[in-house]
């Protein structure tokens, strides 16, 4: 079978596809009652139907989460930096880091709603609290792990610790950088949908809460459709940029 | 022959042609012990003891030794990543204290930045080094030129845009050569460049580098297990003994210059790479 580019482009539009058409048949064959699970061609009736109120709660979704992705890509490259450059850092930060991000933010929820009221606030920061171990633990090691060799080519010259990690210690580090972005944008969005859950009157994850207790699942469902569609188009969207800005790492595919 | 081990004894014997030491060296190591620890130290336990060195100005030396005989460590010492725990050392006439702007040094793995093209990597010494460094963005299309005259001269003409992958391990090689030299330093120190070329590659970079340095008269130090090589490149050679390495003869090599690959098939090249043979065979019996 020929690996042309083509071919991995389509394959997994046509996975996708398949999947829908086994899920279509499994319910129509089964009478799958739509309250249980409904049918792709239910969920897209839904997706019709509802098409403007899905639309409002999606956006409300989706720019709560860029800002707090951006809020973690600021604040998980700042620390990253700050672990991976320095081992006292990295070994005072790192457990307690740790031991943060075992907590699940879904927890924080009715914290920040007490300190900022409920709406955009604690979902932009669920999402920011949620996304931003990756990242900084991404941007540490890659810095941590820095080959000696690659640092007395400069060090040889007089270089100071400063020149090597911005010449050599971070663009070492992009692939890794992107790689945790992948990661953290599908947290993100899971943090943002939670804090809606529980603390919103608008978003996706307001949606689902009031859809499910409407007894509207295809509506409910449609939500996480537009969901799963938000995050991939951001996963493609960071996969392209690193095509572009780390070709020199993937010369081995 | 070479100087038995006496604790504390001489660390050199000249077998050579006898020359009067020039009056001012570039490169001076006076009794030169490295321990790399303060533990060590205490014990005695030294990786390279009572190193005495000095070499002329523009002069190009070779040091062998077998393998762990502190020659990598020598390195160190020579370029101020290391400081030596006794004695001095002085480069062009000042005391080495940290590592010198002065110095271009190339390893056995060419270690060039795999996001920057050749030319970029050539350059990226400039991006350091003062008084390059400052006016890098005014002077930008003057380096450039000035590198890709260096790259062409190695031999990598219309290679500049390429990345180092995209280049073979004797071009990247090439090329980390040109990234020592592109600041102008006064000593350029290799460290095994050429071991992980094949014999063809190394023949053909040895002439690359000799032809450099009749140009330029730069000081080398070249850190090498191929007698060879040494012998070919060098007016002085060097035999280190096993560790705790000292440097335990001094050989000067009189073959006429300009040297041809030739001459590596003529008798006296061949009885004097067998002299210094047998010296490091001695060593590793030991």
């Amino acid at each position: 079978m020929a690996m042309n580019s083509k071919a991995l482009r389509l394959a997994p539009v046509l996975l996708l596809i398949a999947v829908l058409l086994i899920w279509e048949i499994v319910c129509r064959a089964l009478e799958v009652s739509e309250f249980i699970f409904p049918a792709p061609s239910a969920i897209i009736a839904s997706l019709i139907e509802f098409a403007g109120v899905i639309a409002t709660h999606a956006w409300r979704t989706f720019w709560t989460t860029m800002v707090g992705f951006a809020i973690a890509i600021a604040v998980g490259v700042l620390l990253g930096f700050l672990i991976g450059s320095s081992r006292m850092a990295y070994a005072a930060v790192y457990p307690l880091m740790t031991a943060f991000n075992a907590l699940p933010k879904a927890a924080f929820v009715p914290i920040l709603v007490v300190w900022f009221g409920i709406g955009a606030g604690p979902a932009i920061l669920t999402a920011f609290l949620i996304s931003f171990f990756p990242i900084m633990v991404n941007i540490a090691t890659g810095l941590a792990t820095l080959e000696p060799e690659l640092e007395d080519v400069l060090r040889v010259l007089g270089a100071k610790r400063t020149d090597v990690l911005f010449k050599v210690g971070l663009p070492r580090s992009l692939p890794y950088f992107f790689a945790s972005l992948k990661v953290a944008i599908t947290l993100a969005f899971v943090g943002t949908t939670v804090s809606e859950m529980t603390a919103s009157n608008e978003g996706i994850g307001y949606l689902l809460i009031s859809a499910g207790s409407a007894l509207r699942m295809p509506l409910a469902f449609a939500g996480l459709v537009v969901i799963a569609a938000m995050a991939m188009a951001m996963y493609e969207l960071f996969a392209y940029i690193e095509k572009h800005t780390t070709g020199w790492a993937h010369r081995g595919a | 022959m070479g100087d038995a081990q006496r604790p504390g004894g001489v660390g050199s014997t000249d077998i050579g042609t006898g020359r009067a030491e020039a009056q001012a060296s570039f490169v001076d190591f006076k009794d030169v012990w490295l321990a790399y620890s303060d533990e060590l130290e205490a014990n005695h336990e030294f990786a390279i003891e009572n190193i005495n060195l000095q070499t002329r100005d523009g002069e190009f030396i070779a040091i062998v030794g077998p393998s762990g005989c502190g020659k990598s460590t020598f390195m160190k010492l020579a370029t101020g990543l290391k400081q030596p725990t006794r004695g001095h050392i002085r480069i062009d006439g000042s005391k080495v204290n940290g590592p010198l702007k002065i110095v271009g040094m190339a390893f056995q793995a060419p270690t060039l930045l795999p996001w920057r093209t050749t030319i970029d990597n050539v350059l990226l010494p400039l991006e350091i080094v003062e008084p390059y460094r400052s006016q890098f963005r005014s002077r930008r299309a003057e380096f450039a030129e000035r590198a890709k005259t260096l790259l062409a001269t190695v031999g990598l003409g219309g290679y500049e845009d390429k990345f180092p992958w995209e280049l073979s391990g004797g071009m990247q090689q090439r090329a980390s050569i040109c990234r020592a030299l592109i600041h102008e330093p006064k000593m350029l120190l290799l460290d095994e460049p050429f071991g992980a070329l094949d014999a063809f590659t190394r023949e053909e970079l040895w002439n690359v580098l000799r032809d450099l340095w009749t140009l330029q008269h730069f000081n080398v130090i070249l850190v090498t297990h191929d007698l060879r090589e040494a012998t070919y490149l060098a007016d002085t050679i060097y035999v280190m003994s096993r560790r705790p390495g000292r440097i335990v003869a001094r050989r000067e090599v009189d073959l006429p210059r300009p040297r041809d690959l030739e001459i590596t098939y003529s008798k006296p090249f061949a009885d004097l790479v067998l002299e210094l043979r047998e010296q490091i065979g001695a060593i590793r019996k030991h």
